[in-house]
Order: structure tokens, then sequence, then C-alpha cells
């Protein structure tokens, strides 16, 4: 009686650790769902939305620019930022920020835009193997232009469908703003 | 022929619910838990690869359970995702962490205070001169030649800079091979370079004090 019972409960152990592992593979590989927070990228995706993200693009290297990725944060491991991509490695990229916001030892938080010091206008290249990421809403948004172009593998998924709300359901829409770096041939 | 073909539909069932349990778990166990993987390069002498590729690189146990949390000491020797190459991952120790101040080794600015959410990663060989300041474009190092993008195979050509946690991988626990190599890898920093001071210790003191 007692082997039975044992039996059986490491048959349930076996059958958990096995679906267990299926899930994690599916999560890790295929994709997962992830429910957004923040204002940054308005109107495409607002507050409380649930979308979909694919993890092949990110393993397969097929991140393009255009897209919205979910990544960790470059400050904060345990948090996650979702982002559109902006430009990929070597392209130039003209932004307004302070021109030392980048240097490595000082990567301030960037205070509200009215107290930027200086402006610079010139180009920032994005170094091999990093990518820079913007929200769609520029006003409200922390993003590469505070600190600095991000490291491809901190990137987890594509961000490819909305899910909820439902009226709202579907794929998502291009960039707003025309901040998309052209291709520099 | 009937009893053949049941036998063989037998065995079809058998490997599709065999690769079902094995792929799956074995995938995770590398994700979570543990991970081996072969040093190539010459940037971790002495501690690993002694002797260089000449007699067969140091083959290394990575502890992926225990940096689920992002929590990495001092002096550990980690593998990191390389922030110049997403596919390719790098092999250093733990020097400093976030709000460390440091004094570095051939980098652009000679003391700097590691960001939070970063830490820094150097190559135990420093008198390997090929040491790059910084994530430029050519890292010049004449064992770069076998980074290759196979899954188990890492190259730790000679960088010392901040990364951000997030990108951490694993921590090396034990060299598996080879054999006379067999040993526990005990997180240990050069006194040298030690961090001057931390930023966020000296705070909570000062604070204390009052």
């Amino acid at each position: 009686m007692f082997r039975r019972v044992l039996g059986k409960t490491l048959g349930f152990l076996g059958y958990t650790v096995q679906y267990g592992c299926i899930a994690h593979c599916a999560f890790e590989y295929i994709g997962e769902f992830v429910a957004c927070s923040g204002p940054s990228m308005e109107p495409t995706i607002t507050s409380h939305d649930v979308v979909f993200s694919e993890r092949l693009s990110r393993h397969l290297c097929r991140i393009e620019k255009g897209d919205i990725v979910i990544a960790k944060s470059p400050f904060d491991p345990h948090m996650n930022i979702c982002k559109r991509v902006i430009g990929l490695e070597g392209d130039k990229i003209c932004t307004s920020g302070p021109s030392d916001v980048f240097k490595t030892h000082q990567y301030p938080r960037l205070p509200q835009p009215t107290l930027r010091p200086a402006i610079s206008l010139k180009p920032i290249t994005v170094p091999k193997g990093h990518v820079w990421l913007e929200g769609d809403n520029l006003r409200n948004s922390t993003d590469s232009r505070s600190y600095g172009p991000v490291p491809y593998a901190l990137i987890r998924g594509r961000v490819c469908l909305k899910l909820w709300p439902p009226h709202n359901f579907g794929a998502l829409n291009q960039s707003p703003t025309g901040r998309i770096v052209k291709r520099s041939d | 022929m009937a009893q053949q073909a049941g036998a063989g539909r037998r065995y079809v069932r058998a490997f599709v619910s065999g690769f079902f349990v094995a792929v799956p778990v074995t995938v995770t166990v590398l994700d979570r838990f543990a991970y081996v993987a072969r040093v190539e390069g010459a940037s971790m002498q002495p501690s690993l690869n002694p002797e260089g590729n000449v007699t067969g690189s140091d083959v290394v146990l990575l502890n992926r359970w225990s940096v689920r949390n992002y929590q990495v000491r001092r002096g550990d020797i980690v593998s990191v995702l390389s922030p110049k190459n997403p596919q390719q991952k790098i092999i250093k120790r733990v020097i400093a962490l976030e709000g460390d101040f440091i004094k570095t080794l051939g980098y652009k600015n000679r003391y700097l205070k590691v960001p939070d959410g970063h830490f820094w990663i150097e190559g135990d060989h420093h008198g390997h001169s090929l040491d790059s300041n910084s994530f430029g474009p050519a890292l010049r190092t004449p064992w770069r030649a076998r980074c290759s993008v196979k899954c188990c195979v890492w190259c730790s050509h000679g960088v010392s800079c901040q990364v951000s946690l997030g990108l951490v991988h694993g921590r090396a626990s034990h060299i598996i091979w080879p054999p006379n190599r067999w040993q526990r890898i005990e997180p240990s920093i050069p006194p040298e370079r030690m961090p001057l001071l931390n930023w966020h210790a000296d705070a909570t003191e000062d604070e204390e004090k009052d």
C-alpha cells in the first residue's frame, strides 16, 4: 500500500518535472506574455496592456529597426523595459541629449527635460553589439537618450501581438515618431 | 510482417516520448542549473588555461542557479554575454560591484565609479598587453582566432570593462577537465586590484555614526 502511494507520488513528480521543463522551453525559446505598465510607449502600447513577445528573433539575431522589444534594464536587471529599436550597430543617431551623458562613469538619471544643461547635436554611432532604444512617447520616456545604447544581449524578445484590451487586439503600429534611422548605404 | 510493423511503431513511439522528456529536461538544466564550457584564450592565466591551448583548454562547470538573482561577489569568475557580440560569452573575474570606486588599468578613465546595475570585470593576465580599454572596434589578441559560435566554446579575449548585471550568465565553480586540474574555484581578488572604497557602504556607515 505504501509502495503504491510512493509510486504514484514519484510518477506525479516525474510528470510535473517533465511538463515544467516543457513550459520553460516554451517560454524561453518561443514566446511569453508580458503586461506592460508606464506611458513611454503611448499611443502604440498603453499602460496595463498585455502583449505577446516572441523569443525566436532574439535567439536568431533577427531583431530589426522599428521592432518593439522587451529588454532587461541596463541599470536594474530585475526590471524590464519595453521600447522600440531606432538604430542598430553602426547607425548614427542624432540626439539632443547632454553631450557628456554617455561617459561611462557618470550615467546620471536624466532629470526633467527643462533642466538639461547643454544641447549636443553631434551624431552618436551605436557601438558594435548594441542597439538604440527609444519609446514612442518621446516626451515621457527614459530610454537610450538618457542611458546610452543598450547591449543587444539584454534584449529578451520582440513584441509581435497585442492581446489585451480586446478592442485593440492585433499587430502593433509603426513608429509614430519618425525617428528610425534610415539605412546608410 | 505485421509483427515487424508493430515493433517498428513501438520503437517510434518510445523514441518520440523519450525525446520529449530528454530534450526539455536537458535544455532546462543547461539554462537554469549548470552549464559546461571550454575556456579558450589566455587572458585568465594563471587561473584558467595556464598552459594556453598547447595541452588542451580547461573545461569549467558554470553554476547558473547561483546567479539567477544576479548576485555576484567580488572575486568570482563569471561568464558573461559579450556586450560586443551577443552570440559569444566571455569569462572573467569580478573585481568590483556597483558603487565601488576603482583604479583602472589602461582604461580611458583612471578612476571610475561603477554605475548602478553594473559590475567591473577583468582578466587575470594583466601582462597581456592587449587588454582593450573599452568596447573599441577591434580586439587585437592572437588567441582570438578560435572564437567560434559553437555552444560550448568560450573565448576569453583580453577585456576589462564594466558590464550590466543583466548580462551575467553563470559563475564558474569548478574546473572539471583536465583531470589533473580538478579543483573548486575560490573567489579571490589580487590585493592590488581591490576597490578603493564603496560608495553605498561608506554612506551607510556615516548614517550609523550620526
